[in-house]
């Protein structure tokens, strides 16, 4: 693993969070995952997809997000899929026969067939250093831990209980 | 091919045919694209003299090499033709996802020649390009026309089309793309209805290849780190969007308010601000295709008669029917800018033109008859229905769909409108801020804020200050502005990148991208042959130094107040420098040295 052991803990337990209120829907996170894989830009082979609901006024990422229990790997035949130890549900294109399988499985609809490459396209987290997150301008994709602490909308819900309760000096 | 896809769609409106030719790669590598390469192909095919609503007119689509990468807000497009509001070199400059998604289809743009006999749109689905009917599409607004589009195309399409004041010729209508995002001045969207083509409707699943993938990636990244660290595109933008500087040319007393009659001071700016749209409509930001400043706005106005919903308004729409008009309903403001978006106006102009209006009915020299409605500054309903009866050529609405020059003109008044070659001014009081001036009667599209933006040096003191009331070295300054935001045009990057990034950065994305070993000069040497390029098409429809002018009002009534106090703008000392800068002669003509210089002859 590349990087992301700012106090002793390993990227294993790093997630990508998602929090589409702060999405403004440009897609940068699919340009730079294209690049990433492809070393080109194509949006229509990036492994994560933006969906833009103009009258509702929202936008929100989704990519894989490496199921504990990833009915990709259950379905595939030839075992291609494993979930790795750091947490990444991997793909081995040796394995692969292209059956699709996995598609069709996956209960979120997060993997999907590149045409360009002609194999199986998923989220493999960059090895480490999701380039979506990096590049995200707004902050809807952040790759952290999903401790308590980290999630913003518990923290916002806090906030209220502070508000509510708080006393002292602000 | 890299950056460029290296096929440009040609289609004839009048016969139906469409035809893939290879991308002229000379042409490429002297205009680089989007307006560059638009404005060579309109010069090189289309005589300047020409009835810019006649089937002579060619309408160009083109993108640019950046567009649909990850560069620095590569989301842009532009569209070229000759200009019915001005007669000049006309284009406009877009955002959204739609430009990218021609790159990604296979093309870096199309030409639009003739006129179909009946409305069609064109349906480009990777390699397979069509006309369709678009009967069923005519009278429907910009909103209602994609939502069908899309429905009968392919869902994750992109759609640019016309809303009805396109159909009906409104001088300023615009080309909407992505619904929101407007190629929006000079009058395209009126040359695209007087072809009959309502909209075009594109999906691509292609990939944009560069020439070197590892020094590309390094130039974005760098330009990108910039742009967050800058605190007009890391901050003010993303937080406030363009409507931020209503406060900021308010305190300088560069705001131009009433029909710029009333110097540069509104008083009621603050509620018309970026800060009072956040505050009171804000729903959420919105960026562009793979932008990180994302200034657009998404604004409802929850209540009331003006409940609405929609995006924007931006600083100068905002300015334009707001301080413009003296209305500070900044709900009325939001409302009158959705329409424009939906039935496809430019709302500069707009402004601009009930502005006009008003001033004129203020005058007594036109009545509540005729436009049937009582219009003074500050009638808020004023702006709403007047901008619905422009955008469908309804009763008065119909001489306001002629802009201000000719609408003043129509009663005597021409110099009641605040225009440069017939295109209305935008929301920066020139008085106050020379060097702006000096841009309004040299902007190859007439009056014009984004095509040498010297508010950038003289008011925010970006990429250093400048004194907005003294002439001294504008010139020089301007036609630097002017040359790489040219550039900026053609790339496919967005013009806001360049508060951030200058031209070492612009031309280290480009090189990697094409793959084309241009020193910084020689980029900049390409602006300098786009805009004499464009200056020559002007001179060729007719126009002469006696348009590089301003209306009278900004040359003789000196500023009542704020830092400009008692300032006109001193454009004849500005102009005469401009023309030595240039390398042209007295008269405003490149000399023939020149033009060799920049291989244009």
């Amino acid at each position: 693993m590349a990087s992301g052991k700012p106090d002793g803990q390993t990227v294993m337990n790093k997630v990508l969070l998602l929090s589409p209120e702060k999405c403004i829907g440009c897609r940068t996170c699919e340009i730079v995952c294209s690049f990433s894989k492809i070393r080109a830009f194509n949006p229509r082979i990036s492994r994560v997809s933006v969906f833009s609901f103009e009258e509702m006024a929202i936008s929100v990422p989704m990519m894989c997000m490496q199921c504990e229990e990833p009915y990709c790997m259950k379905v595939c035949p030839t075992f291609a899929i494993t979930r790795t130890e750091e947490g990444v549900v991997a793909f081995d294109e040796k394995k692969c026969i292209g059956c699709k399988l996995c598609i069709s499985a996956c209960p979120l609809g997060n993997i999907s067939f590149s045409h360009v490459e002609g194999k199986i396209a998923k989220c493999d987290l960059c090895g480490g250093e999701p380039k979506c997150a990096e590049f995200c301008p707004s902050g809807a994709i952040e790759f952290k831990e999903p401790v308590p602490s980290a999630i913003e909308r518990k923290k916002a819900i806090a906030e209220k209980f502070k508000e509510l309760f708080g006393e002292g000096n602000e | 091919m890299f950056g460029w896809k290296g096929t440009i769609l040609r289609v004839n409106l009048t016969d139906g045919s469409i035809k893939k030719e290879s991308l002229d790669l000379k042409d490429a590598y002297m205009y680089i694209g989007g307006r560059g390469l638009g404005v060579k192909i309109l010069t090189d095919e289309v005589d300047p003299g020409i009835e810019p609503l006649s089937p002579e007119n060619k309408l160009i689509f083109m993108t640019g090499p950046l567009t649909g990468t990850m560069a620095a807000s590569p989301g842009r497009y532009e569209v070229v033709a000759k200009a019915p509001l001005t007669g000049t070199i006309g284009g406009a400059n877009s955002g959204g996802h739609f430009g990218p998604e021609l790159k990604f289809a296979g093309y870096d743009g199309i030409i639009f020649e003739g006129r179909a006999e009946k409305p069609v749109y064109l349906w480009i689905n990777d390699d397979h390009v069509e006309l369709r009917s678009a009967e069923h599409l005519w009278g429907k607004n910009t909103f209602e026309t994609t939502d069908q589009l899309l429905k009968e195309t392919a869902e994750d399409a992109r759609v640019a089309c016309i809303g009805p004041a396109g159909e009906k010729l409104v001088l300023f209508a615009t080309v909407m793309n992505d619904k929101h995002r407007a190629a929006g001045r000079s009058g395209m969207g009126a040359v695209m209805g007087s072809k009959n083509l309502k909209a075009v409707v594109v999906r691509g699943t292609k990939s944009v290849d560069v020439a070197d993938p590892e020094a590309f990636y390094k130039a974005c990244v760098d330009a990108r780190r910039k742009l967050k660290e800058h605190p007009v595109t890391g901050t003010g933008l993303p937080m406030y969007g363009t409507e931020i500087l209503i406060n900021i040319l308010n305190q300088v007393g560069a705001l131009p308010t009433r029909n710029w009659k009333d110097g540069g001071y509104f008083e009621y700016a603050e509620e018309i601000s970026g800060e009072a749209v956040r505050e009171k409509y804000l729903v959420r930001n919105k960026g562009c295709f793979g932008c990180s400043i994302g200034c657009g706005r998404v604004t409802r106005v929850p209540e009331g008669k003006y409940k609405s919903f929609g995006e924007g308004p931006e600083y100068e729409a905002g300015w334009a029917l707001g301080a413009s008009c003296g209305v500070r309903d900044l709900a009325a403001i939001c409302k009158a800018n959705f329409i424009c978006n939906e039935l496809g106006l430019d709302p500069i102009t707009m402004g601009a033109t009930i502005a006009c209006t008003m001033e004129m009915y203020e005058k007594g020299i036109i009545s509540k008859e005729e436009i049937g409605m009582e219009a003074p500054f500050g009638n808020a309903d004023a702006i709403v229905e007047l901008t619905r009866m422009t955008g469908l050529r309804e009763g008065f609405g119909d001489k306001l769909a002629e802009g201000s020059y000719r609408l003043a003109s129509s009663y005597g008044h021409p110099e009641l409108s605040m225009s440069v070659k017939k295109q209305e001014m935008p929301a920066y009081d020139a008085r106050g801020i020379q060097g702006m001036g000096l841009e309004y009667a040299t902007s190859n599209r007439g009056g014009c804020h984004v095509r040498g933006y010297m508010t950038s040096p003289e008011i925010l003191g970006i990429p250093v200050k400048l004194d907005p009331l003294v002439t001294k070295d504008k010139a020089k300054w301007l036609k630097t502005f002017q040359d790489l935001t040219a550039v900026v045009d053609s790339a496919g990057i967005c013009l806001f990148t360049t508060f951030a990034i200058g031209l070492p950065e612009i031309s280290a994305m480009l090189k990697a991208a094409i793959g084309w070993d241009y020193s910084d000069e020689e980029v900049m040497k390409i602006g300098e042959r786009i805009w004499n390029l464009e200056r020559m098409f002007n001179l060729g429809a007719g126009f002469t130094k006696a348009d590089d002018t301003l209306p009278p009002r900004l040359l003789n009534e000196p500023l009542k107040t704020g830092a400009g106090k008692g300032k006109v703008v001193e454009l004849d000392v500005m102009l005469k420098e401009y023309y030595e800068v240039r390398g042209w002669n007295e008269d405003g003509t490149p000399t023939d040295a020149k033009l060799e210089e920049l291989g244009i002859r």
